[in-house]
């Protein structure tokens, strides 16, 4: 029995040491002085590999998803003639919880795995230590231009997703269903809060931006550097990074819808 | 003389395992110093340790005269400025060209504007024979240009002390040859310090002006390469000739085996 605690007690006290050593890292990769001018192409060259080749996959995923709103929508609302309402939930739907988690979950599987494998390949081939002893610090030029780059395209690939989304349910709605068309909007705009459900949704996409690209960054760091030890730190990113998104994604809705 | 690298009482264990106990050795100025052991006896963890990526558990470890182990964020990076390290694996920037790799160091350190940059670089990359290849990425290079490659990034900002990992091992004869006789050619003309660890005795020992051997945890023979030759401590000789049966342990230092048989676990 007190082996059972003493396990727990373990696996606590490591989880919380690895919380230390994330912070840690994250600290001082975004802290120091600004350079911009050795900072920004890095910068930009993340916004591209996380952010523009992300979103082929987000904007399919939102357009798809969207379309199933719209079609189990209106079969639900249309049994008690309320298919007018169909705009208003799809978009509800979107902006306030599917944008952001189902963008979350993709990004966690399409780019976070990308970096953790990246910079646990990186590690491995020796290349984080050369830029250690070239005087280089690998946190200031591996670490934050990934961070920064995918701390401001999620909540973009979400608003994106959720956009293409809103469009796909009117395709389906309207286009085929044949929910009046001006009802679909004007309702969907009376209904829909900008500020309360657009913002909260934003401000979801940024919190889980910030977990899974600093749950992928740190896993990719303080991977074991061998071909087992990489694969087990993306499997691990992707899992953790998920799980992450979705209890956060309770709380936050309870903290923002709940009262 | 002057020693650019002062190693006393050093001693270092990862996790349980200790590499080091006690090893003390002097790098002269100018001079080309080889330290040989053989695979996993901790060659590596050396070069980390004077780089400063590792910590000693006691010992002194001082670099131009300044104590690493010691050194604030900034000063241990100033001090890396002017030494390089050539990585077993040559651990080229895989997302850049060669060229891009050996110019940067310089845009790192230097204001040096685009032209010197460019002449820099060809200049580092004919003196390893690797002008005509510096579109090439790093994954279109075979193992000995890689490695030439990393010696021309290592030596972009013409630095006072290089380390070099194991520079021949896994290459074939002829790449083998190459490497020595530039690892050579670049001391003598840049009138560098170096430090090469290694197994291959003879390629080490046919450059090195000094040399030491290490095995169980510290220095058991010192010398130039030809009073090494003639020592006949059995341990110098068994490693110089490569005998497997001598007091050289192959094993990973465990209990004893009829121990460890009866213990009957894992
Ligand atoms: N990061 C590490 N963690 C634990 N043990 C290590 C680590 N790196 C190396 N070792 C161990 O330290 C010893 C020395 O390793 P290394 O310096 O790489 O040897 P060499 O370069 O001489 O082959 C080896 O036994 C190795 O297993
Ligand atoms: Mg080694």
């Amino acid at each position: 029995m007190s082996q059972f605690f003493q396990s727990i007690g373990r696996r606590v006290l490591d989880s919380l040491a690895g919380i230390g050593y994330a912070l840690a890292m994250l600290m001082s990769a975004i802290i120091g002085k600004p350079q911009p001018r050795k900072s920004w192409p890095l910068f930009v060259k993340q916004m591209y590999v996380v952010g523009v080749l992300s979103m082929l996959i987000v904007i399919v995923s939102g357009l798809f998803i969207g379309m199933v709103l719209g079609l189990q929508g209106y079969t639900i609302l249309v049994d008690y003639g309320a298919e007018q309402s169909l705009g208003p939930m799809v978009a509800l739907s979107l902006l306030r919880e599917l944008g952001p988690v189902v963008t979350g979950l993709l990004f966690a599987g399409r780019a976070g795995s990308a970096l953790t494998a990246e910079i646990g390949l990186m590690k491995a081939t020796e290349q984080l230590s050369s830029l250690e002893m070239m005087a280089v610090d690998p946190l200031r030029r591996v670490i934050a231009p990934r961070f920064w780059a995918g701390l401001i395209s999620m909540p973009l690939l979400a608003l994106m997703f959720s956009a293409v989304g809103i469009y796909g349910g009117y395709l389906v709605g309207s286009g085929w269903l044949g929910v009046d068309e001006g009802a679909f909007w004007s309702v969907m705009q009376s209904a829909v809060d900008w500020q309360d459900d657009l913002l909260n949704g934003i401000i979801k996409s940024i919190v889980f931006a910030f977990v899974v690209t600093w749950i992928a960054l740190y896993k990719g760091y303080r991977s074991v550097p061998t071909s087992a030890g990489i694969s087990a730190a993306t499997t691990s990113t992707v899992v953790t990074a998920s799980l992450a998104i979705l209890g956060l994604d309770f709380i936050l809705t309870a903290i923002m819808f709940g009262g | 003389m002057t020693n650019l690298v002062e190693l006393k009482d050093l001693t270092f264990a990862h996790g349980d395992h200790r590499v080091y106990d006690g090893l003390s050795l002097n790098v002269p100025k100018g001079k080309m110093v080889a330290v040989m052991g053989p695979s996993g006896i901790g060659k590596t963890t050396l070069l980390r340790l004077i780089g400063g990526q590792l910590k000693p558990d006691s010992g002194s470890i001082k670099v131009a005269g300044e104590e690493v182990p010691q050194l604030k964020r900034d000063a241990l990076y100033q001090l890396r400025k002017r030494m390089s390290m050539l990585f077993q694996s040559g651990a080229l920037f895989t997302d850049m060209s060669v060229y891009e790799n050996v110019a940067f160091p310089l845009r790192e350190h230097t204001d040096l504007p685009e032209e010197l940059i460019r002449s820099v670089v060809l200049m580092k990359l004919e003196a390893v024979g690797l002008r005509g290849a510096r579109h090439l990425m790093p994954s279109e290079l075979s193992g000995g240009m890689a490695r030439r490659a990393a010696l021309a990034r290592a030596i972009a900002l013409d630095p006072d002390l290089i380390l070099y990992d194991e520079p021949f091992a896994g290459q074939d004869p002829i790449s083998m040859a190459v490497i020595v006789k530039l690892i050579k050619s670049l001391n003598e003309s840049l009138g560098l310090t170096s430090i090469v660890v290694s197994h291959d005795v003879k390629e080490v020992l046919s450059i090195a002006d000094y040399a030491y051997v290490i095995a169980d945890k510290k220095v058991v023979g010192q010398g130039t390469p030809d009073e090494l030759r003639s020592n006949d401590t059995a341990i110098i000789q068994q490693f110089l000739n490569g005998a497997p049966d001598g007091p050289v342990a192959f094993h990973y230092s465990d209990d004893d085996f009829t121990t460890d048989l009866l213990r009957g676990e894992g």
